[in-house]
């Protein structure tokens, strides 16, 4: 089997386990919504506010929820064992967790993204910001799945869960957070977005390029 | 001479060096500390705009200085630990990351007591303060990760991981934080120029400076062996050592 196939067929796994655990991918979902619709409660029925908020407070949820979601990233095969078949294989190591990260976003993220683009619609976002946040979120949360599977690799099997991973990587996430938001302002001004999304698409090459390879030091580390 | 620098990478060889250095090293540290003081707090004359306040600088600027040594510190010594498996590393990795946190927090603690009376507030959203704030919380997860893992190994391991994650990290942090705060709100930024600093000011600065690092160095000793002894609990001669039986 050559490495590709191997990566593909985790791949391939690991979607096909979110297919069959459904509710529990709904979860992040339905957290995120009850966050975005915190929000509008604690600052007040204030609809022009509310508009000049929402790109951030979609942000905000969004990097909380998929918080939430990163104990579960390696906890499943930590425990069945898989996890250090994975580690013990023959093939490149960072290849095969780049393959879980990427059926992480996919199953983990991407759904967030398509209720952020719904709840910013029904909220009422104008398209210029919509298309701002949506944008940012798609090129920014690779690096926020990656950088998060990173964290979840060094805590697998450790006491703390979502509080140890939140405070690990919430200050490693604060550079997609500042182009993410800033791109959002900038297009409310109806000013141009580019920079930022370059910023962004920058980033997540970089996280794509040299997480898998963090992220397979962090297995090795913790399964040794 | 190598091979003398090689045995201190062995923890009870670096136990007996470290009960030798650190008194020399924190009498050292006491008289920087009492000539910069003297030096910063009566003989400097007051700073012709900011009055007395300007001297919390001999505080402040060194802390925050030390603050990003002591993160260099923690990550090459956990990769030294972690490429190289020297035990020493994964020790002071552990040991220089409460110190690197507390020269963090005094630096943004002094910092913002200068802040109340020169800018006005406590708290402006600088780009230097936030990159320190997230300084701070970058050792806070590195300390939380350690705590959390019971296994001291895997703890230096992990740690070692995030560490370097943090280092990669550290230079797109600042220059977003930079690039966030000038475009948010850069008139409103007290960014005062840094005024070329007179010698009579700046001695007792870089006395201050001295100072910090000595200590540092004195209370990294001290960390180290108190980690040492819990690395090596299960060791004959840290058996030995806490009967106080044999003299190492």
């Amino acid at each position: 089997m050559s490495a590709l196939a191997a990566a593909a067929s985790v791949l391939h796994r690991d979607l096909r386990r979110g297919r069959r655990r459904l509710g529990d991918l709904a979860q992040p979902l339905v957290f995120f919504t009850v966050v975005v619709f915190v929000f509008p409660i604690a600052i007040g029925p204030n609809a022009e506010v509310l508009r000049s908020l929402l790109p951030a407070i979609l942000w905000v949820s969004a990097l909380l929820a998929l918080v939430l979601t990163l104990p579960e990233v390696f906890a499943a095969d930590y425990a069945d064992g898989s996890l250090e078949l994975l580690v013990l294989s023959p093939h490149p190591l960072p290849l095969l967790v780049l393959a879980k990260a990427i059926a992480q976003w996919t199953t983990g993220v991407l759904p967030l993204i398509a209720m952020s683009a719904l709840l910013g619609g029904v909220l009422g976002l104008d398209f210029n910001t919509w298309v701002a946040v949506e944008l940012g979120l798609l090129l920014g949360t690779p690096v926020l799945c990656l950088v998060g599977c990173l964290a979840s690799a060094l805590a697998v099997g450790v006491r703390g869960g979502p509080l140890l991973l939140a405070l690990i990587t919430l200050p490693l996430y604060i550079p997609v957070l500042i182009f993410g938001t800033s791109a959002a302002r900038n297009a409310s001004l109806a000013l141009p977005v580019d920079a930022e999304m370059l910023f962004l698409a920058g980033l997540s090459v970089l996280a794509l390029t040299l997480t898998p390879f963090g992220i397979a030091a962090a297995l090795r580390a913790r399964l040794a | 001479m190598f091979e003398r620098f090689h045995q201190y990478a062995a923890p009870l060889h670096f136990h007996r060096l470290s009960r030798k250095l650190s008194p020399w090293l924190f009498g050292l540290s006491a008289v920087l500390f009492v000539a910069g003081l003297v030096g910063g707090l009566v003989l400097a004359p007051a700073d012709y705009q900011q009055g007395e306040s300007f001297r919390i600088i001999y505080v402040h600027v060194p802390s925050a200085w030390l603050s990003m040594f002591c993160y260099m510190v923690m990550a090459s010594a956990g990769a030294a630990g972690l490429i190289w498996k020297v035990k020493m590393g994964d020790i002071m990795a552990r040991a220089s990351a409460p110190l690197g946190a507390s020269f963090t927090f005094l630096a943004l603690a002094t910092g913002s007591l200068w802040g109340k009376p020169m800018w006005g507030t406590w708290w402006v959203w600088d780009a230097r303060l936030t990159s320190e704030l997230i300084l701070l919380f970058l050792y806070l997860g590195y300390i939380a990760l350690q705590s959390a893992i019971e296994d001291r190994r895997a703890a230096a391991r992990a740690g070692a991981v995030l560490a370097i994650v943090g280092v990669v990290n550290i230079p797109i942090i600042h220059y977003s934080v930079e690039w966030w705060s000038t475009l948010h709100q850069g008139a409103t930024v007290t960014k005062f120029d840094k005024p070329s600093i007179d010698v009579s000011m700046l001695i007792p600065l870089l006395l201050m400076a001295l100072a910090f690092q000595v200590f540092f160095f004195a209370a990294l000793l001290v960390r180290a062996r108190c980690e040492i002894l819990e690395f090596e609990q299960h060791t004959a001669w840290v058996r030995d050592y806490l009967r106080g039986g044999r003299k190492v």
